[in-house]
């Protein structure tokens, strides 16, 4: 290895670059950068302001923050459902004359008080829900509306109220509680805020209502067509949004006691920036409580530090224009390129040297030979990809098709077929258990097991989690071959835990150690994780000693050996290193040795490539899929070799046009009965020269 | 619009208009005074040269809600300039330069970085609005100089015994009636407002001609500023503040341009001015409150939109998601 490649290894094997991608499936992303962008303002707030973390700096923080954070909910409850909301600042505000003038003039009881004031809110939230709900108007331009009707309604009571209000100072420990009170050692308003936020939480991620409201927001039109009420839940929306609003001008009132006319102008703004800087998407759909806390947190502090500072009003309209317009741009960007930038990043390849092939021709055991010319098809162009075979013991013979079916062939002659069992995924890799039951592995569903009496049951479809994985590698993605030891235990492979059963191949392009093989113990009712960072492991076959299997790494070309019991238990040990092409399924042969299909053959350009990620990378990023160079899986063949790795001889089609596209093969009664997952035919072949009665199932199993 | 027989929105609106104006002419006693109708239409054609800004952009499926903003700050900037000693020439230009770079700004906001043009105008009123009090003046009125007086003309003098902003009003609906009706650019205008994806496909350049459209919002906004200020020999930032660009979108909408885009002209514009100029004046000297007009005005402009979204519905098919 030159020294060019052994750097080139060391960099891919240090720096995780496929974490990028995997970070970026992930949900909390979208939190992720609000949240950065709150640590970056606190660190810059807090480092300019002295005393900011001080204990009055941040109850008077938290005291404003109340208020402001129940603004932005509201507003966040109208955007999850696709609207918007701008009269939640005037709303405010009448919110707070009103409260003054119920309490100070009227001098109600509190209770009513708070009661009529979010009843009040609620009116002008069904106002605008009507509206846009009912009437469908442009939320935008209808709130914009209502917001200078409000305010204008508002600077009336003012003129009318005003003096009476100031006049008048209710004896009321009650009320003041609202604005000063402390809960727990917290203000007030801020526990109260929380809890709506924890209740907002759950009615949007637990509820129907929740669900509703964000249906609506992520597609009208779908939600409407599943039968969701949609004018009604936009409707609802704005009534809460202006209930919560007008909750928060009653804890301002309490706290402050003042009838301004300047009260809550420009808010709708800042509640607008910490929404959409918290990360809830304008448009609808994406949303929560956590995203508008973030948000309003983030804004407060600029706000309120801003004025610390000393810069001047001008200066915090500036700012938070600026905000406002950095974030809505983010937003659309992201919501617009998420996809199309994942699907670049996501392929990931890491480095890998393959051993040199070994020569097929001459007198090497790989040698090119015709010896597939004779193999018969069955159910030709009546299956899609059958890709292992095998055969009970009445010679029927069993095979998954693409459909989601296990497809049964019926003895003698094979003409006619019926579907076994639906099982749904995509069934690949076979097994009989002990009492005749045919355990499947199914991609995209799990392991499973299907009786003779046609009964579908799940086995398992889950594994241990991994500590450090970024991905959920506890479901399993793709399962793909299995076997059963001895005392019932199910062995199984899932080739790659980064790729789901349609883009099997495009795994080939990182080569990276994406799989595992797991073990289901059907006594315990266990799945735990054996062996990991395996390279596309695919078949796996129990050795005669009842202790081992062989499995094979298809990207990796090498079929090794694994010890489950005795002595050399836990140890893996590499029975042939340098395979000529990609290997797949494993099966026993009736004298003791092994068959082994070859999907495809090894290329001087691909294994060149796989020694340089950079290169893969970039075509990853800049070609298109289908001009990608991938792995031939057209051209494969099936081979014998012995426990020691000795390959003993090898089956070719080597016109191409009989039986090319292998992944299995099951030797029976004399025959060898060959499946390729892109094939559309189970291909039959006459062997010479063995055990005519030898049956997979009855000599491992015995006679039963 | 079956009910409404075969009667436009414009024509009924120009109906109104008229019953309005004989209304308050036979019940308001100083209403058919020279005064005041002139002094209603000095104030109304400001409105109006505002209307034909927001007018071509809306025809574009766009709106300007920086409209004002901008006005009120690069005028304002530019009679602080001139305060400060600088030629009238230059300082204009300076003034129109500043006016025109943040138009493109909302262009590109809009065309190139897809934000919804609403919102982007919003955010850029608060931004411009900031932008001039904390970096180009303090003071909250900026009044025209003495060494300006020449500039009163444009906003206080007469022509033929007509005030001189109702022909400045005539130039620039002119001067958009041809713009949209002969110029190749005034017809991507429309095209592109009426349906952007076909735009595009015909081979349109739709991002050029949506930055245009704030452009040229830009550059009537501010000889509507100059103007205005010429008209009270000030120019009172706060007005960035206010609801003035709802007066503007009002005279639009009443007008009957949809909000959709790709519909009406500037006799809209000019019918709605109208309508709206006879309202406000008419409240004026009833002496309404300022509140309560404001209220009048909300909801006649709610009503407008309303019968905007009966009248031309919003198509559930290529209505886009998050068209706000």
């Amino acid at each position: 290895m030159t020294l060019s490649d052994s750097i080139v290894r060391w960099r891919y094997r240090l720096v995780p670059d496929h974490l990028l991608g995997e970070i970026l499936t992930k949900r909390w992303v979208d939190n992720a950068i609000p949240l950065l962008i709150l640590a970056c303002v606190m660190a810059v707030f807090g480092s300019l302001i002295p005393d900011f973390f001080g204990a009055a700096s941040v109850s008077n923080l938290m005291r404003q923050w109340g208020e402001f954070g129940l603004i932005v909910m509201a507003l966040t409850i109208v955007m999850v459902a696709g609207g918007i909301d701008l009269s939640v600042g005037s709303i405010f505000a009448l919110g707070n004359i009103v409260a003054l003038t119920l309490m100070h003039v009227a001098e109600l009881p509190v209770p009513l008080v708070v009661l009529f004031t979010m009843a009040c809110g609620a009116a002008v939230g069904l106002v605008n829900g009507l509206l846009v709900g009912f009437l469908r108007l442009r939320a935008f331009l209808t709130t914009l509306v209502t917001l200078i009707i409000v305010r204008a309604v508002v600077d009336m009571i003012l003129l009318k109220y005003a003096v009476a209000i100031a006049a008048v100072f209710p004896d009321s420990d009650f009320w003041f509680f609202f604005g000063e009170g402390y809960v727990l050692g917290l203000p007030f308003s801020v526990v109260l805020t929380i809890g709506v936020a924890i209740v907002l939480h759950l009615v949007l991620s637990r509820t129907r209502a929740g669900w509703h409201v964000l249906a609506v927001g992520g597609s009208r039109r779908s939600a409407h067509n599943v039968g969701i009420p949609v004018r009604r839940v936009i409707c609802a929306t704005y009534v809460v949004s202006g209930t919560l609003a007008a909750l928060a001008g009653v804890l301002f009132a309490s706290r402050l006691g003042a009838a301004g006319a300047d009260i809550g102008i420009g808010l709708e703004i800042a509640a607008l920036t910490a929404a959409v800087l918290g990360g809830n998407s304008l448009g609808g759909g994406r949303g929560s409580a956590a995203k508008a806390v973030i948000g309003s947190v983030t804004v407060m502090i600029m706000v309120n530090s801003l004025v610390r500072i000393g810069i001047t009003s001008g200066g915090s309209s500036l700012l938070l224009g600026l905000v406002l317009l950095g974030a809505v741009m983010i937003d659309v960007r992201w919501l617009k390129n998420r996809q199309k930038f994942l699907s670049k990043v996501y392929v990931s390849p890491t480095y890998s040297a393959l051993p040199a092939a070994p020569a097929t021709d001459g007198a090497s055991p790989y040698a090119l030979n015709d010896r597939l010319r004779p193999v018969e098809a069955i159910g030709l162009d009546r299956i899609d990809g059958p890709e292992d075979v095998i055969l009970d013991a009445n010679d029927n013979i069993y095979v998954g098709n693409r459909t989601g079916d296990i497809v049964r062939f019926l003895a003698p002659d094979y003409d006619q077929q019926e579907v076994f069992a639906h099982v749904g995924g995509r069934p690949l890799g076979m097994a009989f258990a002990r009492d005749g039951s045919l355990v499947v592995c199914i991609g995209g569903m799990g392991l499973y097991r299907v009786t003779m009496d046609r009964e579908i049951q799940k086995l398992t479809d889950e594994t241990n989690r991994s500590w450090f994985s970024v991905i959920d590698d506890s479901r399993l993605r793709l399962a793909d071959d299995l076997d059963i030891a001895p005392d019932g235990r199910v062995f199984f492979s899932e080739a790659t835990v980064r790729y789901e059963m349609h883009e099997w191949p495009v795994d080939c392009l990182e080569s990276r150690g994406n799989g595992r093989i797991i073990c289901f113990d059907p006594n315990t009712g266990t799945t735990r994780t054996v062996l990991k960072n395996l390279v596309f492991p695919n078949g796996i076959c129990m050795v005669h000693d009842g202790q081992s299997f062989l499995f094979a790494e298809t990207w990796a070309c090498r079929v090794s050996r694994y010890w489950f019991d005795g002595p050399k238990k836990g140890t893996v040990e590499t029975v042939i290193g340098d395979l000529p092409g990609y290997p797949d399924n494993i099966n026993r042969a009736s004298d003791g040795t092994y068959w082994l299909a070859l999907v495809g053959i090894r290329t001087p350009a691909l294994d060149l490539a796989l020694k340089m990620p950079g290169f893969r990378r970039r075509m990853a990023r800049r070609v298109a899929p289908d001009e990608w160079l991938f792995p031939n899986i057209n051209t494969g063949c099936v081979l014998r070799f012995d426990e020691s790795g000795r390959v003993i001889e090898t089956l070719w089609d080597r016109s191409g046009d009989n039986h090319p596209m292998i992944t299995s093969m099951r030797e029976h009664k004399g025959h060898l009965y060959i499946g390729g997952i892109l094939n559309n035919r189970v291909g039959r072949l006459k062997l010479d020269g063995v055990d005519e009665t030898w049956t997979a199932k009855r000599s491992y199993w015995g006679q039963s | 619009m079956s009910s409404m027989g075969r009667l436009s929105q414009e024509q009924i609106v120009f109906g109104l208009a008229l019953l309005l104006c004989a209304g308050f002419a036979l019940a308001l006693p100083g209403f058919l005074t020279t005064n005041n109708v002139l002094n209603l239409v000095r104030s109304v054609s400001i409105l109006g040269i505002l209307g034909v800004a927001m007018g071509l952009v809306v025809i574009g499926r766009g709106i300007d809600l920086s409209l004002v903003a901008l006005m009120a700050i690069s005028v304002a900037w530019t009679l602080n300039l001139i305060g400060g000693g600088m030629p009238i020439a230059q300082a204009m230009l300076i003034g129109l330069a500043f006016s025109l770079i943040v138009g493109a700004i909302n262009g590109w906001l809009v065309a190139y970085a897809e934000i919804p043009a609403i919102f982007a105008t919003l955010a850029m009123g608060t931004l411009i609005y900031g932008f001039g009090r904390y970096f180009l003046f303090s003071l909250d009125v900026a009044y025209m100089p003495e060494r300006a007086n020449s500039l009163l003309w444009l906003g206080q003098g007469t022509l033929l015994g007509v005030p001189v902003p109702i022909f400045i009003f005539a130039a620039v609906c002119l001067a958009g009636y041809l713009f949209l009706r002969y110029a190749k650019s005034g017809r991507y205008v429309r095209a592109v407002g009426d349906n952007i994806l076909a735009a595009r496909i015909t081979g349109i350049p739709v991002r050029p001609i949506v930055v245009q459209q704030y452009v040229m919002s830009a550059l009537i906004g501010y000889l509507a500023g100059i103007v205005t200020a010429a008209s009270v020999a000030s120019m009172n930032t706060r007005l960035a503040l206010s609801t003035y660009v709802y007066d503007v979108i009002l005279v639009v909408v009443l007008g009957g341009i949809g909000l959709s885009g790709g519909k009406g002209g500037i006799r809209n514009v000019i019918v709605g001015t109208l309508l709206i100029g006879i309202l406000l004046n008419g409240m004026t000297i009833m002496d309404i409150q300022y509140t309560v007009q404001n209220v009048v005005k909300g909801a006649l402009l709610l009503t407008a939109i309303v019968i905007d979204t009966i009248v031309n519905p919003r198509d559930e098919q290529t209505a886009q998601q998050g068209d706000i």
